[in-house]
């Protein structure tokens, strides 16, 4: 490119604008980690601020040693988080292995039979009375992993579309000759050379399953299943539970809430663990943004 | 069929090969049918006078009471709500989602293009209970920074942000945008990275400025995957983020009037006594006219580019 006066006029504009945006971008995460480091009384004071009158690692050192209900949910979260995803990577990478078959007979059923699914929905009541009424799911672990997010009918297509354009059919048919089974195929062949698309698909499964709060809300009371996104939930509501009934607040019905600060620190605590890998798998998000990875 | 002349070979013999095939997609496909299918068929519960003991399919039919009631009493305002929200987010998102896409494109330094990238995508990431803890850090009225430490170095009165409808909307929008303009952007740039630079070399020769270009040759050359975006997202246009309009706003009952939509209504009406059976009303509604809305995208979508549609 040309460096003329006008252009160079044009990246000082475009970069002034783009250090904006990126500050707009990251400063509430600023702010929501200053306001875990501020102490109590700081934040009674002066409320949340970039830049707390006083610091404090009150909030941290209170969830390492009381916070049992917070690491509790924080282990929940983990556990749930991997079986999910895993499951998640079972599901969709046998089915779309199988799809990416030409040859497999009702091929073309099969996949519009999955392709359904995501034009047309039942919606949340009926999908509710089901899981809770003729499975009793609630207030088990199956009802953080198993509605919804175990498989979408988006990861098999994207999946199936990556075996088809990236691993060459002459590999399956050496392998056949040679007497594989298609499941030695599989295991051998399809998840090994698959691996990128296992690594995007499994990124956005493992960030829908760590982020969820939703099948927490809908099917889990017991205080022992709470995911940390469930705790920072059911946290809210019990306050305004406070607020809206002081006299019950007195009689102790609700959880013993816990401080300004700590809230804050336990919504950091569980957005650190995005932060931290995010640097190192950027490349994958954008991929999986591109290829329409979204979850649902 | 046009595999007819395969079927025709079909035979067991054939079909036996594959038998581990569909043994391996089994517990897919029966996960969809439980997770997806069965609750497609349960919509017929936004016809039923629903009781717990009878289940979906035994509950007595009661035509359109469900529908009468939803219609009389709140139709008009979650429709509105779901409606309106989307507009505006459908715009602004593409409006500023282009012009993100544009400069970033136009960043000389590779570092600096790739830190706004990362920027911009972070909010993509995170979940909208953690957002709206921060979006509580700026506005709560006791401790929030807004009221802290903006309003009270202008002088102005703190507000109420929590129990003042006329604020959301912004409020909303806003926390839409940050949370997802990052989306938009990446599939933009992509876009953009895939048009012929000698198109911008033949300008340049021309004499044309930079903003002739974008208007005469990036606009123009984005115009079918907007037209793909905007038709997708006018297929969802009665589904809303039920968490940013429920969690953001703290689930507040004095923002009803500006936060409530389908899907916040969905489940408040469910989880509310004897409530089961407008939110089923709603609910099918919404899958209904969704379902109605996709297929109707997705036609128009195919005439505009084959490739970049559905199905």
């Amino acid at each position: 490119m040309i460096h003329s006066k006008s252009n160079q006029r044009y990246q000082i504009i475009i970069n002034a604008v783009l250090l904006l945006v990126t500050v707009i971008m990251v400063a509430p995460l600023v702010l929501l980690f200053m306001s875990s480091v501020s102490s109590e009384s700081s934040l009674l004071n002066n409320g949340y601020s970039f830049w707390p009158k006083e610091f404090s690692m009150a909030a941290y050192q209170y969830i390492l040693t009381n916070g049992q209900t917070i690491l509790r949910a924080y282990g929940v979260t983990v556990i749930v988080t991997i079986i999910g995803t895993i499951a998640n990577l079972v599901l969709s990478s046998t089915a779309a292995y199988a799809l990416s078959i030409k040859k497999l007979p009702f091929r073309n059923i099969i996949s519009f039979y999955v392709f359904f699914t995501m034009l047309f929905s039942g919606g949340l009541v009926p999908s509710y009375l089901m899981w809770s009424n003729t499975f009793h799911i609630k207030n088990t672990i199956w009802a953080l992993i198993v509605p919804n997010f175990m498989c979408s009918a988006m990861n098999i297509i994207l999946m199936r579309t990556y075996f088809m354009t990236s691993i060459p059919e002459a590999l399956y048919e050496a392998a056949k000759i040679d007497g594989a089974s298609y499941l030695y195929i599989y295991h051998k062949i399809v998840v090994p050379m698959g691996k990128p698309i296992f690594v995007t698909v499994g990124l956005f499964a493992g960030l829908g399953y760590w982020n969820d709060w939703t099948n927490g809300l809908y099917y889990i009371n017991d205080a022992k299943l709470y995911s940390i996104q469930t705790l920072l939930n059911k946290m809210i509501q019990d306050i305004q539970a406070l607020q809206a009934n002081a006299a019950a607040a007195a009689s102790g019905a609700a959880m013993t809430i816990p401080t300004v600060s700590v809230r804050m620190a336990i919504a950091f605590v569980a957005l650190a663990p995005i932060l931290v890998v995010y640097p190192f798998l950027q490349k994958y998000f954008a991929e999986g943004i591109a290829m329409g990875a979204v979850k649902g | 069929m046009k595999n007819g002349k395969k079927s025709e070979k079909l035979t067991w013999s054939i079909l036996k090969q594959y038998i581990p095939l569909y043994l391996m997609m089994l517990p897919t496909l029966i996960y969809l049918f439980i997770n997806n299918y069965i609750p497609m068929t349960g919509i017929v519960v936004a016809f039923k006078k629903y009781s717990k003991k009878k289940g979906i399919y035994g509950s007595d039919w009661c035509g359109f009471v469900n529908f009468e009631y939803l219609f009389k009493n709140d139709a008009g305002l979650i429709f509105r709500n779901t409606l309106l929200y989307n507009i505006v987010f459908i715009v602004l998102g593409m409006v500023v989602g282009v012009a993100l896409a544009i400069i970033i494109t136009d960043v000389y330094s590779k570092k600096l293009k790739k830190l706004y990238q990362s920027a911009i995508m972070l909010p993509f990431l995170i979940s909208i209970v953690i957002i709206s803890y921060i979006v509580f850090a700026f506005l709560s009225a006791e401790n929030g920074m807004v009221n802290n430490s903006v309003l009270a170095a202008m002088g102005r009165e703190p507000i109420q942000w929590y129990a003042e409808p006329k604020y959301w909307p912004f409020i909303l929008t806003f926390v839409n945008l940050w949370k997802g303009v990052g989306y938009g952007t990446l599939i933009y740039i992509a876009g953009i990275a895939g048009i012929d630079t000698s198109f911008y070399e033949a300008a340049r020769l021309d004499g044309a400025t930079r903003w002739q270009q974008i208007t005469k040759i990036t606009i123009p050359c984005l115009i079918p995957s907007l037209i793909t975006m905007t038709m997708l997202n006018l297929g969802r246009i009665f589904c809303s983020d039920f968490g940013l309009f429920y969690q953001v706003p703290q689930n507040s009952g004095a923002l009803f009037s500006a936060t409530q939509t389908i899907d916040t209504y969905v489940y408040r009406a469910m989880i509310s006594t004897g409530g089961i059976g407008r939110s089923a009303a709603a609910g099918f509604f919404q899958s209904i006219v969704g379902f109605l809305l996709v297929m109707g995208a997705n036609m128009i979508v195919r005439k505009v580019s084959r490739e970049t549609a559905m199905f």
